[in-house]
C-alpha cells in the first residue's frame, strides 16, 4: 500500500530523491528551499541507498558538482532559489551543451537582486528561454503542489535521461513551503554500475580496453562543427515538443474565457474560475505543466473557442509573451500580476478579469 | 659499466623546440638544417657520443623520441 | 662495439612514448611544460595499469584539450570549476583514480573558491597544478602568480603591487588547510625534475586510494610564447627568477 504522509514540498522533493534511486545531491542553502538539503541530511541516505549529499560552497560549486556527476552517467540532483539559479547559468549552459541529465529544483522568490524571499513566478524567462549563454532549453516542470513535487522528480529524470538534458522543476515559495498529504509511491533503486553502463554508454568512469575513451565536452572550436552541434540540438527540442508537452484543462470544454496559469496562480485561478462560473460565466483554465515545452497548440486551439484569454502571474508578465505569440491574434490575451511576494486572492483575479472583458 | 645508445627522433612530431639539446650529457643532438612539413627544424643525432641516458627523451615535450641503449 | 643499426632494436629501447599518450599531434607551443607533464601522467597511469579506473578532468586555457592527449576518459569542466566536478565523481565513484588538471588563472584566479574549498573537505582527489605564472590560451595576460616586474600583455609596463596585487602562492595557502595530504611544488625542465616530478604526481594517485585527503602537485612551469623567450631561455629564466618566489620541493605530506 501507497504510505501517504503530511509534507512540504521541499521536503517532497528530498524523500522523493531518496526513493527514486537518485545517486546525488549537491547544494547551498537560500531561502525558500533549504529544507530540501535539511531534510536530506537527516535522513542520511548514504547509510541506506548509498545516495550521495553535499552542502557545497556555492550555487556555483553545487552545479559543477551535478556537472560531474552527471558526465559519470549518474542521477544528480541540486535545487536553489532565484539568485543561486543565476549563479548556476553557467553551469547549467555547459551541461546542456554537453548534453548531460540533471534534475535541477528552482523555488522561486522576488527579484531582481537578492529580491525578497516570498514566492514569485518571475524567473519564467529565465527557466524557460535558456537563462545561461548560448542556444539551448532545459526542460522545465511546474508542479502546483507538494504531491506534484514529489512525482516531478523521477518524472524529471526519467526525461532527462531520455532526451540527455537538463530538467528544471520550476516551483516557487508557496509549493516549496506549503504542506499537503502526499503519496510516497513504492520506492525504486538506485542503478547498478551495469545498468548505467547501460544506460549511459556515454558516461565517463574509466577506460576499458574494449572501447575508445569517452570524452564529455561543449568544446568545438570549428564554426562548421558548432553549427551542426546546434542544429542537432534543434531536432531534440523539436522531439521534445512533439512528445512531452503536458498540460491539465480545467472546465475548458465549453470555455468562453480562458485563465492561462501555472504552478500556485494555477491552484488560485481554480478557484477564480470556479467563482465565475457560479456566476454563469462560462470561465475555463489550462495549466501548463511544462512550461518549456509549452502547450501552444492547446492555446491556439483554445483561441478559436474563447472570447479572450488572460494570463495570470506572480510577475510582471512574462509567460503572457509565449500565450500571446501561441494565441496569434485570434483573441485578446490579457495579463495580470503580482510581484514581490504578494499574492492575488481569487476575488482580486476575478474583479481584474471582469475589468478586462468589460463585464460589469 | 659502460652503455652506448642511440635515439631515433619522431621528425615529423618534431617542433624544434631544443630542450633535449640542452639537456644531453653528452652534447651529441643538434637541430637539422632540413624543416620537417609543419616548418620546423627537427632535433637529430650529431654524433655517435649517445649513452643511451634518455635525459632528451625524458624532457621532451612532444614525446617524439624513442632511446635504445645497450651495455658494453 | 655495436652500430647504431645494431642498437636499434626492440628489445633495447629504454625509453619512448608511452601507449597511453595519442598520436595526436599536441597543440602546444614548441617547448611547451603542458607536454611533457601529460607524458608524465600518462605514465602514472600506464605503469600503475588504472586506464580502466581513472577519470580526468580538463580545466579552461591551453590545456583544456588535454583529453585530446591522454587516453582515459575525460570531463572538460568549466573555467576554474575542475575541483567540483572532480568531487562528485570521485565521492560517486570511491574507487575511481580521480584528478583534475589546472592552469594557474584556472585555478588560483577563477577559480580559487572550488580549489579551497576541495582540499579544505578533503577531497580524495589528485591535483595538478601548472604554474607559468600568465594566461597562455588568451594571449599572455596576467596571472594571479605573474612575478612582480614581469611583463605582460595586461601589466605592459611589468607587474606592479600597487596596480596589480602581488603574485598568490597559492600552494602555501592549500597546505594549510586540514584536508590536504600531499603538498608539492616540481618542475619539468630537466630529467632530474620529471623524475620527481613524475614520482610525486605517482604518489598523489596512491594517496587518493588512502582516504587521507587532497594531493596536490604545483609543476612551475615555462610560457616560452607568452614570455616571448625560446624554450631553452625561458628555462633559464624559470630557475633564475620563478624559483625564488616559488622554491621547488615537498611542502606537506602527511604520511612522513
Amino acid at each position: 500500500m501507497t504510505e501517504k504522509i503530511l509534507l512540504k514540498g521541499n521536503e517532497a522533493i528530498a524523500l522523493s530523491a531518496i526513493r527514486n534511486g537518485v545517486d546525488g545531491y549537491f547544494g547551498y542553502p537560500i531561502t525558500p528551499q533549504s529544507e530540501v538539503m535539511e531534510t536530506l541530511m537527516k535522513e542520511k541516505p548514504w547509510e541506506t541507498t548509498g545516495m550521495v549529499v553535499l552542502q557545497a560552497e556555492s550555487e556555483l560549486s553545487s552545479i559543477n558538482m551535478v556537472y560531474g556527476g552527471a558526465c559519470c552517467g549518474k542521477k544528480v540532483m541540486t535545487s536553489s532559489s532565484s539568485p543561486g539559479i543565476s549563479l548556476m547559468a553557467e553551469g547549467i549552459s555547459y551541461i546542456a551543451g554537453a548534453e548531460l541529465p540533471c534534475v535541477i529544483v528552482d523555488v522561486m522568490r522576488g527579484g531582481p537582486g537578492l529580491g525578497t524571499i516570498q514566492p514569485s513566478q518571475s524567473d519564467y524567462f529565465q527557466a524557460v528561454k535558456g537563462g545561461g549563454h548560448g542556444d539551448y532549453h532545459c526542460i522545465v516542470l511546474a508542479p502546483a503542489s507538494p504531491q506534484d513535487m514529489y512525482d516531478f522528480v523521477d518524472w524529471g529524470f526519467d526525461l532527462a535521461f531520455k532526451y540527455r538534458n537538463p530538467v528544471m522543476i520550476l516551483a516557487d515559495g508557496i509549493i516549496g513551503q506549503l504542506m499537503e498529504k502526499v503519496e510516497m509511491h513504492p520506492v525504486k533503486p538506485r542503478r547498478t554500475d551495469e545498468e548505467i553502463l547501460r544506460d549511459a554508454p556515454w558516461a565517463t568512469v574509466g577506460k576499458p580496453a574494449s572501447r575508445a575513451r569517452n570524452v564529455i565536452t561543449s568544446l568545438s572550436l570549428d564554426a562548421n562543427t558548432q553549427e551542426e552541434f546546434n542544429r542537432k540540438l534543434l531536432v531534440k527540442y523539436g522531439k521534445i515538443k512533439e512528445n512531452e508537452v503536458k498540460y491539465i484543462g480545467y472546465r475548458t470544454e465549453d470555455a468562453e474565457y480562458l485563465f492561462v496559469a501555472f504552478g500556485c496562480s494555477a491552484r488560485i485561478c481554480e478557484a477564480a474560475t470556479d467563482m465565475l462560473r457560479e456566476e454563469g460565466i462560462k470561465a475555463g483554465l489550462l495549466r501548463p505543466v511544462t512550461l518549456y515545452p509549452f502547450p501552444e497548440k492547446e492555446i491556439s486551439r483554445l483561441a478559436g473557442q474563447v472570447k479572450s484569454m488572460m494570463s495570470i502571474e506572480l510577475s510582471l508578465g512574462q509567460m503572457v509573451e509565449d500565450v500571446r505569440l501561441a494565441a496569434d491574434g485570434r483573441c485578446p490575451v490579457g495579463f495580470y500580476g503580482r510581484q514581490g511576494g504578494n499574492i492575488f486572492t481569487p476575488e482580486e483575479i476575478v474583479s481584474e478579469f471582469k475589468k478586462f472583458n468589460n463585464i460589469a | 659499466m659502460a652503455f652506448k645508445g642511440t635515439i631515433e627522433i619522431d621528425r615529423q612530431r618534431c617542433k624544434g623546440c631544443s630542450v633535449c639539446i640542452a639537456n644531453c650529457p653528452m652534447e651529441c643532438i643538434r637541430l637539422s638544417k632540413a624543416v620537417n612539413s609543419k616548418g620546423y627544424r627537427y632535433a637529430e643525432l650529431a654524433n655517435d657520443a649517445c649513452i643511451g641516458c634518455a635525459s632528451c627523451a625524458t624532457v621532451c615535450p612532444d614525446s617524439v623520441i624513442t632511446v635504445y641503449r645497450v651495455k658494453i | 662495439m655495436d652500430s647504431v643499426t645494431d642498437i636499434r632494436k626492440p628489445e633495447n629501447i629504454v625509453y619512448r612514448k608511452p601507449a597511453l599518450l595519442t598520436d595526436n599531434i599536441m597543440h602546444y607551443c614548441p617547448g611547451c611544460s603542458h607536454g611533457t607533464v601529460h607524458k608524465i601522467i600518462a605514465e602514472v597511469i600506464e605503469e600503475m595499469g588504472i586506464q580502466d579506473r581513472t577519470i580526468g578532468i580538463s580545466p579552461v586555457g591551453c590545456s583544456v584539450f588535454a583529453y585530446n592527449y591522454i587516453d582515459i576518459d575525460w570531463q572538460e569542466a568549466a573555467h576554474g570549476r575542475a575541483p567540483a566536478l572532480a568531487t562528485a565523481a570521485k565521492r560517486l565513484n570511491p574507487d575511481k583514480y580521480v584528478f583534475t588538471y589546472q592552469g594557474d588563472g584556472d585555478l588560483a584566479s577563477i577559480g580559487t573558491a572550488e580549489i579551497i574549498h576541495a582540499c579544505s573537505r578533503g577531497e580524495n582527489i589528485v591535483v595538478v597544478f601548472i604554474n607559468n605564472g600568465i594566461y597562455g590560451m588568451t594571449g599572455g595576460q596576467m596571472a594571479p602568480t605573474t612575478l612582480l616586474g614581469m611583463k605582460t600583455s595586461t601589466t605592459p609596463y611589468g607587474r606592479d603591487a600597487k596596480l596589480n596585487g602581488f603574485p598568490l602562492k597559492i600552494t602555501e595557502m592549500l597546505a594549510a588547510l586540514d584536508g590536504t595530504a600531499f603538498i608539492t611544488r616540481q618542475a619539468v625542465h630537466t630529467a632530474a625534475a620529471v623524475r620527481k616530478t613524475k614520482n610525486a604526481i605517482r604518489k598523489g594517485f596512491e594517496y587518493s586510494m588512502k582516504d587521507i585527503g587532497l594531493s596536490f602537485i604545483e609543476v612551475v612551469s615555462t610560457c616560452n610564447s607568452g614570455w616571448k623567450l625560446s624554450p631553452v631561455e625561458a628555462n633559464k629564466w624559470m630557475t633564475e627568477h620563478m624559483f625564488e618566489k616559488y622554491p621547488l620541493g615537498d611542502i606537506k605530506d602527511v604520511l612522513k
